[in-house]
């Protein structure tokens, strides 16, 4: 593989799928943030205030399901990747190799990159576990952390792109490789800008505090959430 | 001596809770189950109605062999937009979006949806999404793909209108996927304090096995979208065989969610027959628990046949075993609902209404579908006849004669509910009638035309195949007059219908066991808890608790 002219990825036509898939992606953060709007989650909150008062009717009694319904929306959002992943099995099982494809990737970058991912989590299951000890300083710094861990992880994905041999449009291989890890970081990206918010809004008098744990809770969920994927994808994109 | 009349204002106006707010919020970012239900309705019937004239295009061109009422590339728009309009804006949306907001929250004993907002963030993605796909027929070309958009074919029409069906269909498919989440977590989660899942009214079965279905294979309709779009804007290679991609991954992937779709249209509807027999014949639903299983099973099938859609596409021989075999197995939870539902009607004190007679046209409508459906599972009958006017019979007598009619059959069953008064019976029953006659008109004969080797799809046909076409059209137009007297009735009867009461057809399930319409948050008084919703025949008969009761 000595292509000396490596075609950058982010070309001028990448940008209109950018948008097709931004669309969609949109939409699917608009209902996220209807989701984590305060009393969203609560019956009580929706047509009528004069039905506030307790001890009748349905909806006491019930947890907090927001959590649930984040967790359904994942189980839709991993359905995705299964599809990727089930389309790019495919096409190297069925599909010849085209001329100059090479499923061989380079492993040492990628590899950093599981490690970053995977401490990432452990440093939010951190930040989540200081705040339940209400140690909102060590939380906020750990979210630091992780944000960074992600960010990294971003940066070093960009690496890899430049330093690919291969564009969005050289052959079936190169496509798919980009299309799920771009799908992949895109998801990284929102997650990040996502523990950023999280970050924020845990200051002193912010919104999210020991009272008001669902974003962070639900950020959490969503960042092991694309970790996990990002280990089903290193394992059949790169180990594979 | 003046005349003192003045109006007793002291008095208080009787607080209407029955009509809150007026009108305006049906256009307003309402969060009340009950205010998206009905949104959902009649944005669905206003697609219903435009998909509709996109057949009634269709049906005039195959009025004679040649392509003479519009040019071929139109035809090919046209049956696009009609097919995509009907079921992604149309039944999906109205089966589940409609009458799922409105009657889970009651069944589950609730008031209201789980995420609220997030149910009216996934009706207001419909409209848009609506206007984007039928602009595209204004703004250079629509989608000239078919509903199915597959390579090569779709890389080859226009750009701008594939692009702009696939960004509309994302959408759609976002609203129906959040719909989806919002339905398993008022179902599972937000049920009543001593409510039991087996207590619950079959629609809730029948939509929790319809969201899960939503949830698991919409994405990957999505995500082979998003890479089809790839194809057409970046030039990538995924589905394009020139370029080294492979097409019939597409077909695969775009099965692996448009099959499970046919349950995601028909299963609501399987739940909203079973809730109207029981009221209407005065009976139990018959084999309640087999109709539950019956629908789980339905589920776990409906993932596993989408390749009986590919049996020409070069399937190898154990592939299509399989799904013979699996979609054959289908007609086996189906034909226990079928059974089930005669059952119901068996020995039952019947009441031959509209809401009744459409229930019974979805039996007989659905049977004959189902039918022809197992006989399409079969490899060798499927080769033959694949691509033809038979399969377009037969997924029309599933999601017309099946779907559509129970729509209707609803619509007559809950007016009395959304409006509090009765619709008209006369113009029900002349809607009824001109439907069922129609609808057979128009499509039984092309089963004749499929077997003989019409394809679909095509603006023109061999000149032998003529009067069948013509007699097709003329159930077509049948069909198109069916619609004048629903809508004057509807818009009749919702000022000038009979008063109905609280519970016109003494029904037993909890949507009934409050004021009509209902009151804002679903009842004045505590959630009733309703363990029997089918107790019909049992001594005592329903109690109305009307919203004046504490």
């Amino acid at each position: 593989m000595t292509s000396s002219s490596a075609p950058s990825p982010i070309s001028g036509s990448a940008a209109s799928p950018a948008l097709a898939t931004g669309l969609p992606l949109a939409a699917a953060g608009a209902g996220g943030v209807a989701m984590a709007l305060p009393g969203a989650g609560s019956s009580q909150d929706t047509a009528a205030s004069h039905h506030a008062e307790a001890g009748h009717g349905a909806g006491e009694g019930h947890g907090d399901f927001r959590l649930f319904g984040l967790a359904t929306f994942l189980v839709a959002d991993g359905m995705t990747f299964a599809g990727f992943f089930a389309a790019y099995l495919t096409f190297r099982a069925v599909n010849p190799l085209a001329e100059g494809g090479n499923y061989e990737l380079e492993l040492a970058l990628p590899t950093l990159n599981t490690i970053l991912l995977l401490l990432s989590s452990l440093t939010f299951h951190r930040a989540a576990k200081a705040i339940h000890q209400d140690r909102t300083e060590a939380c906020r710094n750990w979210l630091l952390v992780t944000a960074a861990l992600g960010f990294t992880f971003l940066g070093g994905q960009m690496v890899e792109y430049f330093s690919l041999p291969f564009g969005l449009t050289d052959n079936l291989f190169a496509s798919t490789f980009y299309a799920i890890t771009g799908f992949h970081g895109l998801h990284v990206t929102l997650g990040g800008l996502m523990i950023l918010i999280i970050w924020w809004q845990s200051r002193q008098g912010g919104r999210v505090n020991r009272t008001n744990l669902f974003p962070l809770e639900a950020t959490e969920l969503y960042w092991h959430f694309v970790d996990g994927i990002w280990v089903l994808l290193y394992g059949i994109l790169y180990l594979l | 001596m003046t005349l003192t009349l003045s109006p007793p204002t002291a008095t208080p106006e009787p607080q209407a809770p029955l009509q809150p707010q007026g009108w305006l919020r049906y256009f307003s970012f309402s969060v009340d189950h009950k205010v998206i239900g009905l949104q959902y309705l009649v944005c669905g019937f206003i697609f219903y109605l435009i998909g509709g004239a996109l057949a009634g295009m269709i049906r005039t061109e195959l009025l004679t062999p040649l392509s003479d009422f519009m040019p071929r590339e139109t035809y090919n728009e046209v049956l696009t937009l009609h097919g995509t309009v009907m079921i992604f804006l149309w039944i999906v949306p109205v089966v589940n979006g409609a009458f799922g907001n409105y009657l889970i929250p009651f069944y589950v004993g609730a008031r209201d949806m789980a995420f609220p907002r997030l149910n009216a963030v996934a009706f207001w993605l419909i409209p848009p999404a609506g206007l984007l796909l039928i602009s595209s027929y204004f703004i250079g070309s629509a989608s000239q793909s078919g509903w199915t958009a597959y390579p090569p074919l779709s890389l080859t029409t226009p750009a701008t209108g594939q692009v702009i069906w696939i960004l509309s269909v994302l959408l759609l498919g976002g609203s129906s996927i959040f719909g989806g989440i919002n339905f398993i977590a008022t179902i599972l989660k937000l049920r009543r304090p001593g409510l039991k899942m087996l207590q619950l009214p079959m629609f809730c079965w029948a939509l929790l096995g319809t969201s899960i279905l939503v949830v698991l294979s919409t994405p990957v309709l999505a995500g082979t979208l998003v890479l089809l779009s790839f194809d057409i804007i970046a030039h990538t290679g995924f589905f394009n065989p020139a370029l080294g991609g492979n097409a019939v991954v597409y077909q695969h992937l775009f099965w692996f969610y448009s099959h499970p779709a046919v349950y995601i249209m028909v299963l609501p509807a399987f739940g909203l027959v079973s809730e109207i027999l029981p009221v209407h014949a005065r009976k139990p639903l018959f084999g309640y628990i087999t109709m539950v299983y019956s629908i789980l099973a339905i589920v776990v099938l409906g993932l596993v046949v989408w390749a009986h859609h590919m049996f020409t596409s070069g399937t190898p021989p154990w592939m299509r075993l399989f799904f013979t075999i699996a979609t054959s197995l289908i007609a086996v939870p189906t034909g226990i609902k079928f059974f089930n539902w005669l059952a119901t009607l068996w020995g039952g004190k019947i009441a031959l209404n509209t809401a009744m007679l459409f229930s019974c046209g979805f039996i007989v409508n659905f049977v004959f579908g189902g039918i022809t459906g197992v006989a399409l599972a079969q490899v060798p009958f499927d080769i033959h006849v694949h691509d033809t006017y038979f399969v377009v019979a037969h997924f029309h007598y599933i999601v017309y004669g099946g779907t559509v009619f129970v729509i209707f059959g609803s619509v007559y069953h809950w007016y009395p509910k959304f409006t509090g008064r009765l619709a008209n019976e006369t113009l029900g029953r002349l809607h009824f009638v001109l439907t069922f006659i129609g609808f057979n008109l128009c499509f039984a004969p092309q089963h004749w035309l499929g077997l003989n080797g019409m394809p679909r799809r095509v603006a023109e046909y061999d000149p032998q195949f003529t009067f069948i076409n013509q007699v097709s059209s003329v159930g077509a137009l049948l069909m198109a007059i069916s619609t004048l007297p629903f809508l004057i009735n509807m818009v009749y009867s919702a000022f000038a219908g009979e008063k109905a009461g609280d519970n016109p057809w003494r029904a037993l399930t909890p949507e009934w066991l409050t004021s009509s319409p209902p009151p804002v948050e679903n009842w004045k008084g505590p959630a009733p808890l309703v363990t029997h919703p089918y107790g019909y025949g049992a001594a005592p008969e329903p109690q109305v608790v009307s919203a004046s009761s504490p």
